[in-house]
């Protein structure tokens, strides 16, 4: 028995497929390429499948994770290591646009990818012809000081539309980082089970801030990644999902996340 | 990759399941468009996940991608969301594939598999930017071409469409591209290519070159071919020898689940049955089994190529396939420890089928469905559904034996000579069904203390090509007073609390007979209701009678002329010009014997001379068979 991170991406048409659909996407590609994974037992057994965090419809990513439990690994071949192969071998029966780009073997004690991530980088963009045109206009030194305005902000206050009405949050602890770089924001956010933050929601905010209008549909947002803490507890530094675990156990030593 | 969608992210992001639109399935074909010179969209006139389940379309992308000159890509309907909205910002239908607009390819070809899909026809046509009627058409727009099971009387569709294709697509669609292409070639325009295609192709039906004459009283008075040289009938095509029809060896695998979300594996075409009620067991006659070897290798690769987790045998009467259990077995061994589950409709219920489901089933969660169809013997004698009461409390009991709890029961209402006394027969036989399990399983074994058995009737609607061609439908208050009986004979079993009751809307049963018996005349009727705003007819919530009512009434016509009426036998009928293989002569008998209540023997047992032998081919040539 082996768990496997696999890293993945969702782009282009692709972006429109739910979460839910690319659960089943990746139950079918992995029964295609002939993973020997493992399945829950009972009366309706499953494949041990985790997803890291949901990826909300329109969004594109370069960092998607999935863990997966396998009962044997593919042989290596042609020199390429054991996660190589297997990556190759998915690849192949799936569709441009939701692709595996690496996988890592995990130490059999490693959280699955879900309970690991604390944090999550964007890139959030202006789709062409909806750029802010005050913010825009400034001269560059004039946008890094609004930026820096926004987050020197001691509480952040969003109100939030869920299902059950109007929530106030607190946006500021959630945000890690903010910068602005190439005519788009690079956002590192709590991605947390219990603190996280959407882009959408910060980049709201920011314009609220400005009093600025932000136009719908406004912003092109791609999840560039993934992250977990690193050993040293709650404030470790973050550590890349795709780099915890091992891309070849014969090789390496694992590296305990 | 190509990245061109046709909707905006504006619309992808506001529309129920944008997944439907966006194409880039699993197994879907992608072609580059400056290779091709044919390229041809393929239809299923209703939503993505109706569509994506139906084998027929999967069949033919198959063929035809599998010309080097040909691209075809896929269309269903709009979901009335992005009817909507496409109407508002005048965004013109596209292909699934490539995103581009219907308008610009050479062919559209239409599934025409229900007749309440008839408004989602125009919808498509609308969208695409293409007029309604073929005879408004010009150069530039695709050929429209209509095929599947409604086309056997293609007459009420007759002004929409260039052609209809008559019979089994593998047969023509290389003649009539290759003609296409000859006629492009040569600059010959759409009309002469139409003219070619009535005269040179079998089985295409060109409405245009024929004309139909009504009486006084309204009954088809002549109908025939306006020209020289077009063919007065059209025979059905098929295929003569299944075992080298092409299959679908890489069927499109959807990201969402759709209705059908399975591999399908056609074991036969056709059913040796003869019900009196069921088109489709006279359409695709005679009946023709595929190799038994090859459909073996056929489920590995499926499930190999698309990764789906279950895979489902397809056919009429699967019981009557003659390797069934050989292929069953095979089918147990290789998805044994595979994580795939078999699943086994249209199948007898008996000592066989119990074994099978419970090696591949939880019994538990299962139920057994029988469909008597009528609740007496002697009107199941008069349908000739060969299933006796005998046979279902046997199965009934052997099922409770090993564990099953649950029964679904399907019944029609409505038959031709359907008395009271046969409508009590079905509270009674499913009273008895119950008791059978109340006698066979001792208390302690009851889970939940009851049987569940689920009565369901539907409306019969009389349909082209069946014995029951000139029989009266219902009118629907007689209908409702008919399910009225059924919910009362029930309700006085002394098991009833055991039994639960549904049955189906009244109105559009109707409505579905006289599509389905229709004439030309019902064109104007069916584009009326489409102005109307009538789209997803076949799905209850859109479904709007008063729309169908009006419209009938403004063209001065009545639904109970198409339905109640009995025809007389020598009336000339809408469809009479289309030989679907079976003759006129042998629905007389069957529709004579129907009304003694006399069974007829299935294809097996006695030829009972239904003209299908015509074809030489399936059952017909089996030596050593009786013939009579």
């Amino acid at each position: 028995m082996n768990k496997i991170r696999i890293k993945f991406q969702k782009y282009g048409p692709i972006r429109y497929i739910g979460h839910l659909d690319v659960m089943r996407f990746f139950q079918k590609a992995i029964r295609r390429a002939g993973i020997d994974v493992s399945y829950t037992s009972g009366f309706s057994p499953h494949q041990i499948m985790s997803f890291a965090s949901p990826l909300g419809v329109g969004m594109e990513s370069r960092g998607e994770y999935m863990d997966i439990q396998v009962n044997s690994l593919p042989a290596p071949r042609e020199g390429k290591s054991v996660c190589d192969v297997l990556v190759e071998d998915l690849r192949r029966v799936c569709v441009e646009g939701l692709e595996p780009v690496s996988a890592r073997i995990l130490p059999d004690t490693a959280k699955n990818a879900m309970a690991s991530v604390a944090a999550a980088s964007y890139t959030v963009r202006f789709r062409e012809g909806r750029e802010p045109g005050g913010f825009c206009a400034l001269p560059e030194a004039g946008r890094q000081d609004k930026i820096r305005a926004f987050t020197g902000q001691e509480r952040i206050p969003f109100v939030r539309e869920t299902k059950k009405g109007a929530r106030e949050i607190d946006l500021r602890p959630g945000i890690f980082s903010l910068v602005w770089k190439d005519r788009a924001f690079e956002m590192l956010l709590d991605a947390s089970s219990a603190g996280n933050r959407k882009p959408g929601h910060v980049a709201a905010a920011f314009f609220d801030f400005l009093g600025e209008p932000l136009g719908e549909n406004a912003l092109w947002i791609t999840r560039e990644d993934l992250f977990a803490r690193g050993e040293d507890g709650i404030m470790g530094e973050l550590i890349s999902l795709g780099e915890m675990g091992s891309a070849d156990p014969e090789t390496e030593v694992l590296h305990e996340p | 990759m190509h990245d061109k969608l046709a909707l905006s992210d504006d619309i992808l992001l506001q529309i129920e399941k944008p997944e439907r639109y966006i194409g880039h399935e699993y197994n879907s074909v992608v072609k580059d468009p400056e290779t091709v010179g044919i390229r041809f969209a393929m239809c299923f006139p209703d939503v993505y996940e109706i569509g994506m389940s139906h084998l027929g379309i999967q069949i033919l992308y198959h063929l035809l991608n599998s010309m080097p000159d040909v691209w075809c890509e896929r269309v269903y309907s709009p979901w009335p969301d992005l009817d909507r909205i496409m109407r508002k910002e005048q965004i013109p239908l596209f292909a699934l594939e490539s995103q581009d607009p219907i308008r610009d390819f050479d062919f559209l070809g239409i599934t025409i598999q229900y007749e309440m899909c008839y408004t989602n026809i125009l919808q498509i046509l609308d969208l695409a930017r293409i007029p309604l009627l073929a005879a408004q058409r010009g150069e530039d727009c695709p050929i429209v071409i209509g095929g599947g099971p409604c086309t056997y009387n293609p007459e009420p569709l007759a002004d929409f469409f260039d052609i209809f294709y008559i019979g089994e697509g593998e047969t023509r669609y290389g003649q009539l591209l290759e003609l296409y292409r000859e006629c492009k070639a040569q600059g010959l325009g759409r009309l002469e290519f139409l003219r070619r295609t009535a005269r040179e192709v079998p089985g295409m039906y060109v409405p245009r070159f024929y004309e139909a004459a009504y009486g006084q009283d309204g009954v088809l008075q002549s109908f025939g071919p306006i020209e020289e040289g077009i063919p007065a009938r059209v025979r059905k095509e098929l295929v003569t020898d299944l075992k080298d029809a092409v299959y679908p060896d890489k069927p499109v695998v959807p990201f969402i689940k759709v209705t059908q979300d399975r591999v399908v594996l056609e074991i036969q075409r056709g059913c040796i049955r003869g019900c009196r009620f069921c088109q489709a067991g006279q359409l695709y006659r005679p009946v023709r089994e595929r190799d038994v070897e090859t459909l073996k290798q056929y489920a590995v690769q499926l499930l190999h190529n698309t990764g789906q987790e279950e895979i489902s045998l397809s056919s009429l009467s699967s019981s009557d396939y003659s390797a069934l259990a050989e292929l069953v077995d095979f089918l147990m061994e290789t998805c044994a420890g595979q994580h795939t589950n078999i699943s086994l409709p249209s199948l007898r219920i008996d000592a066989f089928y119990l074994d099978v489901m419970s090696k591949i089933q939880d019994v538990k969660k299962s139920s057994l469905t029988f469909a008597p169809e009528a609740g007496s013997q002697r009107l199941r004698n008069v349908i000739n559904k060969g299933l006796t009461e005998e046979m279902i409390l046997n199965g009934a009991t052997l099922a409770f034996q090993g564990g099953w709890n649950r029964v679904k029961l399907y019944f029609m209402l409505g038959l031709p000579t359907e008395t009271p006394e046969d409508i009590r027969g079905i509270g009674e036989l499913a009273n008895r069904i119950a008791a059978a399990f109340y006698e066979t399983v001792p208390k302690e074994n009851r889970k939940n203390g009851r049987v569940q058995i689920v009565v369901s009737t539907a409306f019969f609607v009389p349909k082209p090509f069946t014995p029951f061609q000139w029989a009266a439908q219902c009118v629907p208050e007689e209908f409702l007073h008919r399910a009225y009986l059924t919910r009362t004979a029930i309700s006085e079993q002394l098991n009833q609390k055991s039994i639960k009751y549904n049955w189906h809307e009244a109105d559009v049963s109707v409505m579905e007979g006289v599509l389905a018996r229709g004439d030309r005349r019902l064109g104007k009727v069916i584009q009326k209701v489409y102005e109307k705003g009538g789209i997803f007819d076949a799905w209850g919530e859109y479904y709007d009678d008063s729309r169908w009512r009006e419209a009938l009434a403004e063209c001065g016509l009545s639904a109970d002329f198409y339905t109640h009426r009995e025809r007389p036998l020598d009336e000339l009928l809408p469809w009479d010009f289309i030989d679907c293989g079976v003759t006129k002569e042998f629905l007389k008998r069957e529709w004579e014997r129907a009304q003694r209540a006399e069974p007829s023997a299935n294809c097996k047992v006695k030829c009972e001379g239904c003209g299908a032998a015509g074809f030489g081919c399936g059952i017909c040539v089996i030596p050593g068979r009786k013939s009579s």
